[in-house]
């Protein structure tokens, strides 16, 4: 089944659907956290306190997003405001050299970023595993291996598989092609 | 950089964040509910009120709320206004 939209996300979450701000919330989390932790480089107390604080605006204020397609630029536009809120509270004047200046190009791969973490939740379960295993949780083909119980060199040679997929995916939009004849796709959990 | 090594350095770019601060997200709507009932509460009850302004923390400790930093800035935010 397809994920759901922003804009599908955000009329469910107007209509009281916590489940949809459950799936909001697991959609944009990484993105947040990347802006306030990698691009701002706030430590650890300010990036909660600007985490809770823009899913806070973000609940409070959907009813006034104009085009529920352009959550995501909301999204990013909230965070960098708290973010430099964040900064002026720690007692610094902020002027635009004290914005990292390389922020927008920051949030330019962190668009990215999500673009490709949006296609890897299209993909079926054992390629969404152990790509997330081996690139964000950073596992080694090792650790990978004596969990999934596979041998080492399928661990590598699916994760490249995987990623032909994932690119697959991401040039076609949507939906990811079907699997190739013989390939086995099943939930391994 | 071949695409397959793009899209590993970009799957690398989005850290994951505690578990913890996603739940707290995730429970907004739950403490939005539990906020207009102290609300209401405090519209009626001008000692609750006194006691809100006095100590806002202490208060919600008192009624049982916990007093996160987003609970406590949108009840500060709403005795406010």
């Amino acid at each position: 089944m397809d994920a759901a939209t922003d804009a599908e996300l955000v009329a469910r979450c107007r209509g009281g659907d916590e489940t949809a701000w459950d799936e909001l919330v697991d959609r944009y989390a990484r993105y947040v956290y990347a802006i306030a932790a990698r691009v701002y480089r706030l430590g650890p107390e300010d990036a909660e306190d600007v985490f809770q604080e823009v899913f806070a605006r973000v609940f409070e204020r959907l009813e006034t997003l104009r085009d529920d397609d352009a959550l995501r630029p909301w999204i990013a536009q909230t965070a960098r405001n708290c973010c430099v809120d964040s900064l002026r509270r720690a007692g610094r004047e902020i002027a635009v050299e004290d914005v990292p200046e390389d922020a927008d190009e920051g949030l330019d791969r962190l668009d990215e970023a999500l673009t490709v973490h949006a296609a890897l939740e299209r993909l079926p379960a054992d390629c969404r595993e152990i790509l997330d295993r081996f690139f964000r949780r950073d596992e080694s083909y090792r650790t990978i291996s004596a969990d999934l119980d596979l041998p080492a060199g399928t661990v590598a040679s699916r994760i490249a598989r995987c990623l032909t997929r994932l690119r697959d995916a991401l040039e076609t939009g949507r939906n990811p092609p079907p699997p190739a004849s013989g390939e086995k796709v099943a939930e391994r959990r | 950089m071949t695409p397959e090594e793009h899209i590993g350095l970009a799957l690398r770019a989005l850290p994951t964040p505690p578990m913890g601060w996603v739940e707290a997200a995730k429970e907004l709507p739950a403490a939005r509910r539990e906020l207009e009932t102290i609300l209401e509460r405090i519209e009626r009850d001008a000692q609750l009120r006194e006691r809100a302004v006095a100590d806002l923390e202490a208060m919600l400790r008192s009624e049982g709320v916990e007093p996160t930093p987003v609970i406590v800035a949108h009840l500060r935010r709403r005795l406010e206004s």
